[in-house]
């Protein structure tokens, strides 16, 4: 039986097509939201693009758990080697220009418009991939100060950073907010575009074959009205991003990111296609700089202040 | 003095009192007024709420002046000013004449040095050593420092050109009175932004002074303003719609309220705050500098500095030995008069705070820790803290969690690297930390990994202009002092 269909389905040319499943990605793995909720965008001629995880408070909690643990060892790493990093996302992402050029097109993009914003997110990727050991030098000092000591300061990473990533570019604009929190050395937890969350999880893809280290970037899908507050509330995140202009959900963001003095920043005026939108100045926003001193004589002889 | 025991440490001895005679500073090389008004508009004016609030002296109680309570019609007039400043003159003027003036009222400073060390202490309590050899002279290298940028900024940020931000509102503490005014006025002109400055309840005077010495030095009229009051003053500064830039130095709690209440505006904020720093003492440091260095890191000002070191980690093998020292060093602090100038010690800065150090005294000890304070003899009056340690503290007591900001030292011990780092950046607060040991490759471990705007090696509780300062997590954000202390008062627009 099983047999006749398949030689009449071969005979007719016609292959049932393998539909993807488009799960989350926390800690270097696919799950699905952990509340088994889904929500089904659609596309601009009301076809469904997909089941899409309806992500949970709880898997934005989880996804701050190791992005925290992700921390250090991303952070301290060579940031030549961030840099290799960063450099591989993009070479994994030119090899899946189809697909994404694809993905692109169900959401409503025209196929030369989607070649584009492929291509220049890519470029993007190797942008900020040269960054990585760069911002240090342009952003750190060495300061003459009046007393014997050597006294620098230096950029570190702020941490865990929460995004709430452009609504309306649905891959270049992921691309251009992780890659500057990521060259810097933070890890970070990012909701995508909620109509268009296609690219976001193909690109979880990108990352995970791109020897980026497991909760580094961490990506869910899922309603920005019911996760934002949750984004920027968290007591274990160190900074936040939002890139809409909505002025209701900046003054939410700013009360409750009072309650761990977070570092906010809306990005809501950014074209992220123009070359304004990439800069070191991104990287240097989830940035904390750190002075060091030591005496250069004998501690000793220093004169203390007692 | 010394007797050497069989174990070859030294003991100090000091049975027999080493006296000094007091060499009190002079109060007459100062001028204090009885009264004073609001700086607005380049003009001493009567503030519209008619009314006044005493400024004392905390050391003995006594009252040195009063001055005007702001509300907010006097605010609105200090913006106004500001405003009408940037727009017609200030943000107009060659970048080069800004400079010239911000040179001038350094130099005022600096010919003004004593009699604002004097007023300084007088009015906050502080040991007129610190104030004349730190507040001062820093204050007014701030203001030189930050002159020479006015017109350099070009310089400053790669490709990038930097607007000024319009009108500043800075609120400061009262721990270094006029220095907290230098490190917020000084860069927000050089940018060319003008200035509603609001000082601390309990410190207002040298404030004022420096509106004495920005009217001599003939800055036009409305390019900085000062105000004085207390929270409600601050809260409408805030809350002003017709500012670009709040700038604040004091608590965490205030911090947040501050944060929360500029949503939904277009204000760019920066917050220095609170902070419980960790100074960490390994086996092989020196330990007869650090524990100099652990001393200078948590009496000086009383403890009221927000970077104090005021949780202090021994390396256990050293733990005994070092907590002797310091015990012993404790003991000779000379705490008294502020004017005296072998005075190590000062007052408290008010009552309040006070208060509110003798509540930590009371939950160190209820929470088990033992507490040991030097036996110098209390002034009748005024506001007295002796400096105190404690000792065997827990890592979860609230005197080693939360921020005291008085002379009060919890100490813990530890025994690894791992270790030591996980604790020291186990805190809300992320402002400052210190690392004593010999050992080059250590200190560097150590600076890297400790969670703090500010690490001091070898050293603790120094300050440059050059040197930009501010914290990490719930220490606030933005950096004060060095090219880094330009950027929160510019917006960066593409070349």
């Amino acid at each position: 039986m099983s047999k006749t269909i398949s030689v009449k389905n071969k005979s007719n040319s016609q292959r049932l097509e393998v539909l993807k499943t488009y799960k989350i990605y926390i800690g270097g793995q696919f799950p699905r939201t952990e509340s088994g909720r889904f929500y089904t965008p659609l596309d601009a001629t009301g076809k469904k693009l997909a089941n899409v995880c309806l992500s949970s408070r709880k898997d934005f909690r989880d996804a701050v758990v190791v992005a925290r643990n992700a921390c250090s060892s991303w952070g301290n790493r060579a940031a030549f080697n961030r840099s290799q990093i960063l450099y591989r996302m993009a070479e994994m992402l030119e090899g899946r220009k189809l697909q994404f050029i694809d993905e692109l097109m169900q959401q409503g993009s025209s196929k030369i418009k989607a070649k584009e914003e492929v291509a220049l997110s890519i470029d993007r990727l190797i942008y900020y991939s040269g960054w990585c050991d760069k911002y240090q030098q342009l952003f750190s000092s060495v300061n003459p100060v009046a007393s014997s000591h050597f006294n620098f300061s230096v950029p570190e990473p702020t941490g865990v950073v929460s995004i709430i990533a452009p609504q309306s570019s649905s891959l270049l604009g992921l691309v251009s907010v992780i890659a500057p929190v990521i060259a810097g050395g933070n890890t970070c937890i990012v909701l995508s575009s909620e109509t268009k969350p296609l690219c976001a999880i193909t690109f979880a893809e990108v990352i995970n074959s791109s020897d980026v280290p497991a909760g580094v970037v961490n990506i869910l899908t899922g309603k920005v009205a019911e996760l934002a507050p949750w984004f920027v509330a968290h007591m274990d995140v160190n900074a936040t991003i939002y890139c809409e202009a909505d002025k209701a959900m900046q003054k939410m963001f700013k009360e409750k990111s009072a309650m761990n003095v977070k570092r906010i920043f809306f990005y809501d005026k950014i074209d992220w296609t123009k070359e304004k939108g990439q800069s070191p100045y991104f990287i240097f926003d989830t940035q904390e700089i750190k002075t060091t001193w030591h005496p250069i004589e004998p501690i000793g002889a220093s004169g203390g202040g007692y | 003095m010394a007797t050497k025991k069989k174990n070859n440490t030294i003991k100090l001895n000091f049975d027999t009192v080493r006296n000094y005679a007091p060499a009190l500073e002079s109060k007459s090389a100062a001028t204090i007024k009885p009264q004073y008004d609001l700086f607005i508009n380049g003009k001493f004016e009567k503030p519209l709420s008619k009314k006044y609030f005493s400024t004392i002296n905390p050391s003995n109680e006594e009252k040195l002046s009063e001055v005007a309570e702001a509300n907010t019609a006097d605010v609105n007039r200090a913006v106004k000013a500001a405003r009408s400043a940037y727009e017609k003159v200030w943000k107009k003027m060659a970048a080069k004449e800004r400079a010239k003036y911000i040179f001038r009222i350094a130099r005022i400073i600096q010919e003004k040095a004593r009699e604002l060390s004097i007023i300084e202490t007088l009015d906050g309590g502080k040991p007129i050593r610190e104030s004349r050899d730190f507040d001062i002279p820093a204050a007014a290298n701030h203001f030189f420092y930050y002159a020479g940028w006015a017109d350099k900024l070009e310089y400053a940020f790669p490709n990038r050109n930097a607007n000024p931000l319009g009108v500043a509102g800075q609120i400061i503490p009262w721990n270094f009175p006029l220095l907290m005014a230098a490190w917020k006025i000084a860069p927000a002109l050089a940018t060319g932004n003008t200035v509603v400055l609001k000082s601390a309840e309990t410190t207002p005077l040298t404030a004022l002074k420096l509106a004495e010495i920005i009217q001599e030095a003939d800055l036009p009229a409305g390019v900085v303003n000062i105000i004085t009051g207390g929270g409600e003053t601050g809260a409408a500064l805030v809350n002003h719609t017709d500012i670009n830039k709040i700038a604040f130095t004091g608590s965490t709690e205030v911090g947040k309220i501050i944060q929360k209440a500029t949503a939904g505006t277009n204000k760019k904020l920066t917050l220095e705050l609170g902070g419980k720093a960790a100074n960490i003492i390994f086996e092989d440091a020196a330990l007869d500098e650090a524990v100099e260095g652990v001393i200078n890191g948590i009496y000086f000002n009383q403890g009221q500095v927000c970077c104090a070191g005021s949780r202090l980690y021994i390396q256990e093998s050293v733990a005994k030995e070092v907590i002797k020292k310091l015990k012993d060093r404790l003991e000779s602090l000379i705490v008294g008069d502020p004017l005296d100038k072998n005075t190590d010690v000062g007052a408290i800065n008010s009552r309040q705070q006070l208060e509110t150090i003798q509540k930590y005294l009371k939950i160190g000890q209820q929470e088990g820790a033992e507490k040991y304070e030097s036996s110098c003899a209390l002034p009748q009056k005024g506001f007295w803290c002796r400096p105190t340690l404690f000792t065997n503290v827990a890592q979860s007591n609230r005197i080693a969690q939360e921020e005291i900001f008085g002379p009060v030292l919890a100490i813990l011990t530890f025994r690894t690297d791992d270790e030591i780092i996980e604790k020291a950046n186990n805190s809300p607060y992320g402002l400052s930390a210190g690392v004593w040991t010999d050992k080059g490759s250590k200190i560097f471990n150590m600076t890297k990994r400790l969670k703090a705007g500010v690490v001091w090696a070898n050293t603790f509780n120094k300050f440059d202009p050059t040197a930009p300062f501010g914290g990490y997590k719930e220490s606030g954000y933005g950096r004060e002092g060095g090219l880094h202390g330009l950027m929160p008062y510019v917006n960066l627009s593409n070349k």
